[in-house]
């Protein structure tokens, strides 16, 4: 199953118009760790429950999180299924250890200067 | 260039990187060692480390904090399991808590680290494997939090991944 097609631009720009802000970013982190209801997250900031609504609605529209009811709360979660998850952790290690490696490589450079 | 080769195993949440470096295994082996060069590459490039405990020996731990751009700091640990100088190293990597000690609830992962002599050159094949599938979303998010935001082309796979 093809969870998505690809991405537009359009798309893209959505997502990193999502990321840009901290508090979405916190938001998502949040909804990436647990499930959260809306008004359980608008508690852990100090903004209205209008100004964190809207947040969640600028996630909900980059597909970053999923929106449902159950009963009077509105549950937020992550949208991903679980091998994009681990394929996006990969990601993000896989460009730490790069950085890592040329940061090393900067290391032993500046050193045989020295030498 | 310095990264060899990466490959990714998302079945076994495992991550290998081959790196060369124009250097002898054991002055590759003292960035490890020495807390102050280590501080100088552990951390994204905008979140550098700084070690306030680095012991080096099997069994030894280590304390480590990183700090953001706008100061804010998550802390991390290591945990020793082997080291065989210049060869091997061997250790459990994990968040901590706000005090900065292991929780066990928190995200670890092992680390498993080999240097090869290449003549003048030194050959670092790191294998970074994420223990607990269960616990991949708080270490996606903090690596989200640490800076380590995804590339277009990353969000674009993220996406678009086909699912079994």
């Amino acid at each position: 199953m093809v969870v998505r097609d690809a991405l537009t631009d359009d798309d893209v720009d959505r997502i990193f118009g999502a990321l840009a802000d901290r508090t979405r970013r916190d938001i998502l982190t949040r909804a990436i760790e647990r499930v959260q209801s809306v008004s359980a997250l608008a508690r852990q900031y100090d903004m209205s429950f209008a100004a964190v609504q809207k947040h969640v609605a600028v996630l909900e529209r980059a597909a970053l999180i999923v929106k449902e009811a159950h009963g009077r709360e509105q549950l937020v979660h992550a949208n991903r299924p679980t091998i994009a998850r681990a394929i996006a952790l990969l990601d993000q290690y896989e460009q730490l250890w790069i950085d890592r490696a040329n940061q090393i490589a900067a290391i032993l450079d500046s050193e045989g200067e020295v030498q | 260039m310095t990264v060899i080769s990466t490959v990714k195993d998302p079945e076994n949440l495992t991550l290998t990187i081959v790196a060369e470096f124009d250097a002898p295994p054991d002055r590759v082996w003292d960035v490890w060692e020495n807390p102050r060069k280590l501080e100088q590459w552990w951390g994204p490039p905008t979140w550098p480390a700084t070690f306030t405990r680095h012991d080096f020996v099997v069994g030894g731990e280590s304390r480590y904090h990183m700090t953001g751009p706008t100061g804010e700091t998550h802390a991390g640990f290591w945990q020793m399991t082997a080291i065989d100088k210049p060869t091997r190293i061997e250790f459990i990597n994990g968040l901590a808590g706000p005090d900065g000690e292991p929780v066990p609830s928190m995200p670890a992962m092992s680390g498993s680290v080999i240097f090869e002599e290449l003549g003048a050159r030194t050959r670092m094949t790191a294998v970074t494997n994420f223990l607990d599938a269960a616990q991949m979303d708080t270490m996606l998010a903090m690596g989200m939090a640490e800076g380590m935001t995804l590339a277009v082309g990353q969000i674009d796979e993220l996406l678009t991944t086909a699912v079994v």
